[in-house]
């Protein structure tokens, strides 16, 4: 009989490469990793009209908000600073029929937001941004007195943001730009 | 012989480092898990906005991207602005009506996320947005990053 002369291995693996290998794995998804922007402001386009006249809104209601491509704004034909916007909006929502001029209730008042064609996307989005802002804060309000928490806290879907949402509906209108 | 011996520290020097895999590997299954492996290459350069008061897209999937800004020709020059839906550039503004519709048959809640450079005329977001509402996709998400 032949006798094995060769020890038998030990069965066990080399573990001590494996922190080698798991930093190369590391590096790469460090390197590859693009941590993605996937927030933004949420926006509902109307849909394309269908020969059907828009139902009248009464002038009280409508808020006009112009922008030209330096980013001066004209509220209802005046001349505002970008900051003051937001109290604006808020007033005028926030109304509900006290001033003959401001909208009747959030319910009916409609913000609109008219910019030219040259207008840079960022001045637009500052706007928005505002408005948007102004919408906000007229919820948290809301959610405080009502619910004693901030809006922000209340679950997404549940009937209290819910309510929150319909007292504060967010009617915002984008306007074409005129040609120029 | 002192009688006031040094009290020495018996325990060895050096940091254990076997639990060091263990670390890599949580590092290494948090990178993991939050990659995102770009699915697009951009042919518009695309510095975004910021804003206040924007909120997170939670269903990713919903999410169809239109890129728009100055094409990128290379050699750090820019062109014009142009549009881009997943990986070509878009040369007539009417055909995104056509091509959005067809996503929308795909997926019928879908939310189209605008990735504009913050430079960009509004007129070209104002065609796209027109292209849109042809197209019925009326849920739409201006990208911005968070105000600092």
């Amino acid at each position: 009989m032949l006798n094995r002369k060769r020890k038998r291995e030990s069965g066990d693996i080399d573990g001590s490469s494996l922190a080698d290998i798991a930093f190369l794995l590391l590096i790469f998804f460090l390197v590859v990793t693009t941590i993605d922007v996937d927030t933004g402001i949420g926006l509902v386009l109307p849909p394309i009209p269908d020969d059907i006249e828009p139902p009248p809104v009464r002038e009280r209601n409508l808020m006009n908000i112009l922008v030209n491509e330096r980013g001066m704004v004209l509220i209802n034909e005046q001349p505002a600073a970008v900051a003051a916007v937001r109290e604006r909006v808020k007033e005028f929502i926030d109304n509900n029929g006290v001033n003959p001029d401001l909208s009747e209730s959030p319910d009916d008042a409609i913000v609109s937001i008219k910019t030219d064609r040259r207008t840079p996307y960022n001045i637009y989005i500052d706007m928005l941004d505002e408005v948007m802002g102004a919408y906000a804060e007229l919820r948290h309000t809301a959610s405080m007195d009502r619910f004693g928490v901030p809006f922000s806290s209340l679950e997404q879907g549940s009937e209290r943001r819910a309510e929150i949402q319909e007292m504060y509906p967010k009617k915002i209108s984008i306007a074409e730009p005129d040609q120029g | 012989m002192s009688k006031f011996k040094k009290k020495q520290a018996n325990t060895k020097q050096g940091v254990p480092t076997s639990a060091m895999p263990d670390v890599v590997f949580m590092l290494l299954i948090f990178f993991m898990v939050t990659t995102v492996l770009r699915e697009v290459e951009l042919q518009v350069q695309i510095d975004y906005a910021v804003a206040e008061n924007i909120e997170k897209i939670e269903q990713k999937r919903l999410v169809s991207y239109i890129y728009i800004g100055p094409e990128r020709l290379g050699a750090n020059r820019l062109g014009e602005t142009r549009v881009q839906i997943d990986d070509a550039l878009v040369d007539d503004i009417n055909a995104i009506r056509n091509i959005m519709y067809d996503k929308l048959m795909e997926q019928p809640r879908l939310i189209v996320s605008l990735r504009v450079d913050r430079d960009s005329e509004f007129g070209v977001i104002t065609d796209v947005q027109q292209e849109l509402r042809q197209a019925g996709t009326l849920r739409i998400n201006y990208s911005t990053r968070r105000q600092i």
